[in-house]
């Protein structure tokens, strides 16, 4: 829709990123252009003209702008993980199933883009789910110049709430190599069949500690903010326990939350079962 | 920019979509149909790739290329993917036709060799942002996979033919000119409107001052300013059916984001900028949102003020709006009935707030003519009605109201409704410049009415063989701030769902509420739905205790022809049968059923489900009570063609259609030799207008009888055993007279008697919509339940109607799968959901409008009947699929499960919880 606002400037340096009073930032805009901007927005500043690489991966991982499409995502690292062998890189097997899991149109993916996806924060924003089972982290450039980094988990602190601060740029999510050789797993509930997710569990496979193969299980769309569970593989009896401790169930339009709880706990035992 | 093939050079505004610019530069193909990249009914080619233009930042596209659906081709040089949706009848109000074209043609469907066609889950997930509420996407996928649905029929062979939409080939190519995609009027003026942020409150003061002298503007109404007329934003043929309880500007607030203020300005958002200058003080009110709370003593009083009989309201200091209890043969019959029966059921029923939904939101554009006519253009299923009740809110004669409608994006009874006319005509007069009022979806979902929610209680005796001894329902509506449709719902919706049924004793206690909720309205269905839910369920639990086949228990128990209809009394009135079908419906479903069960149709389940079949059944009279009428006039030329001139409107219930294959059957020409003109109230005489699915058997009588006597004048003075065709007549001896000399006979013949000097001739004809007929529906699921997550698949999806003689095969089988599909939203997922007065479902990422996905494939069998009263035998057909729908599911998940949902929409989550012994919220 049509945004009320006064001015639009295209960044193309880091200088450019500095926001005037009344500025926010742009990135794909399929969140920005789909609801009125708050009071007190008037000037956006367009992220895609800063010519970031969409991706890389080597031998240190995979780094991710945020201005990559969630099509580019799903075309690029997505057709890496290999569907039903294994491709080069198995951690990115579930690549695909997450970025199909939002509920937006393939036409809205050529647009929408990763780092818009993790900043809006949503329960079910499932760039979150996908980066916080692979154990990402952030690159936050800072406004005097500087960068910050922090993992995906605990840049979320809450329903559409992270620890950005105004005048903070996302620039990327880096995925460490070990991850992309892990095995990864993928549910997702929702209340209709291509619907808004009510309950998301992704995992990786973690790395052992004192000789026992851990799986990293990460929940999300049922809970406010991403919750990180690292069990045993194979022990259900483990997940069970710390499952219990998790109380904060989201509520919305897409699920009670008792259900939203019980789905999870299915999923996330399904995704045990799968890595063990 | 280049737009499709042309060089653009105007330069969008900062924050500018590109739909809204694309638009600007008149490629009005480009629908809106939630402006926030939900639907897909905006979708473009940028560079090539397909995009949803609402929420493409315009100046990204300053450099690139679109194209839209206009420029994929033309109504004569159709692109493939438009071919498609043409023949297949992919469409039916065809406001998301744009967007799913577009959508086909950039992955080469229906037939691009070289690309790999989806098909599956493939398809559904590339298709998943493209929403369609007429369809129930049976027929998109047709269209998607290349297949033809239409034929061609010769002279006088379309009746009874699945012939196109007349607007087929101007929809599919994005030219057909829905409200408000004609050429913007110079100097036009934008409405927005500020809401009540208190669901009841007083205004103490209101100060629009600065609003006033804010730049671009040049009106800002308060209630100060507006007519002090109280009026109902329901229309109906009499005005008094609806009560008289609405201002246009009101100082008592009755729901969240009732009007308080309007700014007129020269553009949205000046005009939206204004209303933040709008000074107002609120004296709260306590609130009311639980329909049972406020008809308890002591409850706050939503419309004290009102004098009962002035405004019709039944008791306003108890909140009810209207009123019915009765009981047959007598008082007291019901419970003595009950207390000696062997079998007994007493249940009670909700249903959930729902949206409509139509793809295109209320919009109206107003102008005054240079003759002083006052000209409304706007997205209505009733422009007489409109007209009717404009020029007595704005004390004008009704000859100085022109209303107009356009194609209509899709209505299902939410357009019904007076909701944008009254402020744009207002504001046009006011500012002698036209004014353009648009709803967002936002605006949409939260302050125009939705279905009413109800609470049904039922209670049900039988003899121990089945034989029904009495039957009572207890309903209670919520109406929520306003009267709109409240009685109209609740005694339609107690009406047939009652008289279907034979019982010895009967009786209907029904109460409509006012509640500080958004207010609810007419919806396709009518309260049958909310009702029939709770019967059929309750007929079905009846089965289930007397161990009975819930099929022959209903065979034992529906009415046969020549029984009175009977409520809580008998209706004396002019409902008869015209046919009767319901027998031939019940067999028709259970006869599938088995075959479901025999593994010969549908899925089977999934190992380790719950598996259960349910069916519900339904009537509908065939025109709603109380007067319905219409007039229409078909003009012959000299060149062969026809002018039909119709009042109704075509929202994608394609009356067009079915007016032109009866005006070609009776004239023995072709379907492209009628041009229909509708919905004008300075073109086409009376017609009260487009609901209770009217437009087949009221307008189209109208049209039959014109065109009857357009036939008898053209024939006139020729040999008895003279035949009308496309060309002209032919004579019993085998010689003929060509078509331009019949006219030009039948013009003198007409002008000897009247003067006239006309090269045309014109017939007119007329109905009255008495007496009218019944229709039925039945409804059968075989359904698979997950008890461990509470997903319920559907199976198998049958549907028996009995329309009558069927007038276009594929047109009804799209108006019944529409029907089914959007009953399973409500049924199974979508509600409006409301707390403490807020709306919370406000977009449709929230609000679960069934995807492409979610709909299964439904068979859809005919009765074979003929009606006595319909046009040439037929009967409506269009609100009645949707009725049996969730009762029929309902039952499925019970006999699967062993447990009853009790509501709808019977959700995952609810399902689960049911099943699991949770306590279900009911949100």
């Amino acid at each position: 829709m049509d945004l009320d606002v006064d001015t639009v400037r295209v960044a193309r340096s880091r200088e450019d990123l500095a926001l005037a009073p009344g500025e926010v930032l742009l990135g794909g805009g399929t969140f920005l252009f789909s609801e009125p901007v708050p009071d007190g927005v008037t000037g956006l500043v367009d992220l895609t003209g800063m010519g970031w690489e969409p991706w890389t991966i080597d031998g240190a991982g995979l780094r991710v702008a945020a201005t990559c499409t969630i099509e580019q995502l799903r075309e690029g690292p997505g057709g890496l993980g290999g569907s039903g062998v294994p491709g080069p890189y198995p951690g990115l097997a579930i690549v695909r199933a997450c970025t199909d899991a939002l509920l937006l149109s393939f036409k809205v993916a050529h647009s929408a883009t990763v780092g818009g996806n993790v900043c809006l924060a949503l329960p079910a924003g499932a760039m979150v789910s996908l980066f916080a089972a692979l154990g990402g982290s952030v690159v936050v450039w800072t406004p005097g110049g500087g960068a910050r980094e922090s993992t995906v988990v605990d840049l979320v602190t809450g329903a559409g709430r992270t620890t950005l601060a105004p005048g903070e740029v996302l620039r990327e999510v880096r995925v460490p190599a070990s991850a992309l050789g892990a095995r990864t797993a993928f549910r997702k509930a929702a209340l209709t069949a291509l619907g808004r997710s009510s309950a998301v569990v992704t995992a990786a496979e973690a790395e052992p500690a004192e000789a026992v193969r851990r799986v990293r299980l990460v929940l999300t769309a049922s809970v406010p903010r991403p919750v990180e569970l690292t069990v045993p593989a194979g022990d259900h009896a483990a997940l069970d326990a710390v499952l219990d401790r998790v109380t904060d169930w989201y509520d919305d339009p897409h699920g009670t939350p008792v259900w939203r709880a019980a789905m999870t706990r299915r999923l996330a035992h399904e995704v045990l079962e799968e890595l063990g | 920019m280049k737009v499709d093939g042309s060089d653009v050079a105007a330069t969008p505004r900062p924050g500018q979509c590109l739909r809204t610019f694309l638009r600007e530069q008149g490629r009005t193909g480009v629908k809106k149909g939630c402006d926030a990249g939900d639907c897909g009914a905006c979708t473009v080619l940028l560079d090539g790739a397909p995009v949803h233009s609402c929420l493409v930042p315009a100046h990204r596209a300053a450099d690139s290329e679109v194209v839209t659906v206009a420029g994929l081709g033309t109504p004569d040089d159709l692109h493939p993917a438009q071919r498609a949706f043409a023949e297949a009848a992919g469409f039916q109000c065809g406001f998301c036709t744009a967007g799913m074209v577009v959508t086909a043609a950039s992955l080469g469907l229906p037939d691009d060799a070289e690309v790999v066609r989806p098909s599956g889950s493939d398809l559904e997930r590339l298709f998943k942002g493209n929403l369609c509420r007429c369809t129930g996407y049976r027929s998109i996928r047709d269209a998607l996979a290349g297949k033809v649905n239409i034929e061609q029929a010769d002279a006088g062979e379309s009746f009874g033919r699945a012939v196109a939409a007349p607007a087929a080939r101007r929809v599919v190519t994005g030219c057909e000119a829905y409200t408000l995609d004609e050429r913007e009027p110079a100097g036009m003026l934008h409405v927005a409107v500020l809401g009540s942020p208190h669901p009841h409150a007083r205004i103490t003061r209101i100060d629009a001052s600065a609003a006033r002298r804010a730049p671009g503007v040049h009106l800002v109404l308060t209630h100060e300013d507006v007519p002090p007329v109280r009026f109902s934003t329901a229309r109906h043929d009499n005005r008094l059916d609806d009560p008289d309880d609405t201002l246009m500007l009101d100082p008592v607030l009755r729901f969240r984001g009732q009007r308080v203020a309007v700014a007129v300005a020269e553009t949205p958002r000046l005009a939206r900028e204004a209303l933040r200058l709008v000074d107002v003080e609120y004296a709260e009110l306590p609130a009311v949102f639980d329909p049972e709370a406020a008809r308890a003593p002591g409850a706050p009083q939503l419309h004290g003020d009102k004098d009962p009989l002035e405004a019709r309201v039944n008791d306003p200091h108890r909140n009810v709006v209207a009123a019915l209890h009765e009981e047959h043969p007598a008082p007291g019959a019901v419970d003595a009935a009950l207390a000696t029966s062997p079998a007994t059921v007493d249940g009670t029923w909700t249903t959930a707030r729902v949206a409509h939904a139509a793809l295109e939101t209320h919009g109206a554009r107003a102008h005054v003519a240079p003759d002083g006519t006052l000209v409304v253009r706007t997205s209505t299923q009733v422009p007489f009605l409109v007209r009717d009740e404009l020029a007595r809110l704005l004390g004008r004669e009704r000859e100085t109201v022109r209303v107009v409608a356009g194609r209509v994006g899709g209505g299902f009874g939410g357009k019904q409704e007076m909701l944008v006319e009254d402020v744009v005509a207002l504001a046009t007069l006011r500012t002698g410049r036209p004014v353009q009022w648009e709803l967002s979806r936002e605006e949409q979902f939260a302050v125009t009415p939705c279905r009413h929610p109800m609470r049904v209680r039922v209670r049900l005796g039988a003899d121990a063989d089945g034989t029904l001894t009495a039957l009572a329902i207890d309903v209670l509506s919520d109406t929520g701030a306003y009267g709109n449709h409240a009685p109209g719902v609740l005694f339609h919706g107690v009406h047939e769902s009652m008289a279907v049924y034979r019982a010895p004793a009967k009786r209907v206690d029904a109460e409509a509420v006012y509640t500080n909720n958004v207010p609810s309205g007419a919806f396709r269905g009518y309260g049958l739905g909310q009702v029939q839910f709770a019967i059929e369920s309750a007929v079905d639990e009846l089965a289930a205790r007397l161990g009975l086949d819930p099929v022959e228990l209903r065979r034992r128990n529906v009415v046969q022809p020549g029984d009175p209809f009977v409520v809580g009394h008998v209706d004396a009135g002019d409902l008869d049968y015209g046919s009767y079908g319901l027998d031939q419906c019940l067999d028709l479903v259970e006869a599938a059923l088995d075959a479901g069960e025999r593994g010969e149709r549908g899925q089977a389940a999934p190992p380790g489900w719950a598996e259960g079949r349910g069916v519900a059944l339904a009537m509908i009279a065939t025109i709603p009570p109380r007067g319905h009428h219409s007039t229409a006039r078909l003009t012959a030329r000299a060149d062969g063609t026809y002018t039909l001139d119709v009042g109704t409107a075509e929202f994608g219930n394609g009356t067009t259609t079915v007016h032109v294959q009866i005006a070609a059957a009776e004239l023995g020409t072709t379907v492209d030799r009628v041009r229909v003109r509708q919905s004008d109230t300075a073109v086409a005489g009376y017609d009260t207008g487009a609901y209770g699915s009217a437009g087949s058997v009221v307008a189209g009588k109208a049209v039959a009888l014109a065109a009857e006597r357009l036939r008898a004048a053209l024939l006139a003075g020729l040999p008895e055993g003279s035949a009308l065709g496309a060309e002209g007549a032919s004579l019993p001896d085998g010689g003929g007279v060509a078509f331009a000399d019949l006219v030009g006979r039948a013009a003198a013949r007409a002008g000897a008697t009247d003067g006239t000097t006309a090269d045309t001739v014109s017939a007119d004809g007329s109905h009255d919509g008495s007496p009218r007929s019944v229709a039925f529906n039945v409804q059968g699921f075989r359904v698979a339940v997950d008890r461990g997550t509470g997903e319920v698949r559907v199976l198998q999806s049958v549907q028996a109607a009995d329309a009558g003689v069927v007038i276009n095969p594929e047109q009804l089988r799209g108006q019944i799968e529409g029907g089914v599909a959007q009953a399973l939203g409500s049924a199974m997922a979508e509600q409006v959901v409301v707390r403490d007065g807020v709306v919370e479902t406000r977009t449709f990422r929230h609000y679960r409008v069934p995807q492409i996905a979610d709909v299964p494939p439904t068979e859809v069998l005919f009765a074979s009947t003929v009606d006595t009263m319909g046009v040439r035998g037929a009967k409506s057909m269009s609100e009645a699929p949707y009725n049996p729908v969730a009762p029929a599911l309902a039952n499925a998940v019970a006999a699967a499960t062993g447990v009853r949902p009790y509501a709808i929409p019977v959700q995952k989550d609810v399902v689960w919880a049911l099943l699991n012994g949770g306590a279900a919220r009911s949100a």
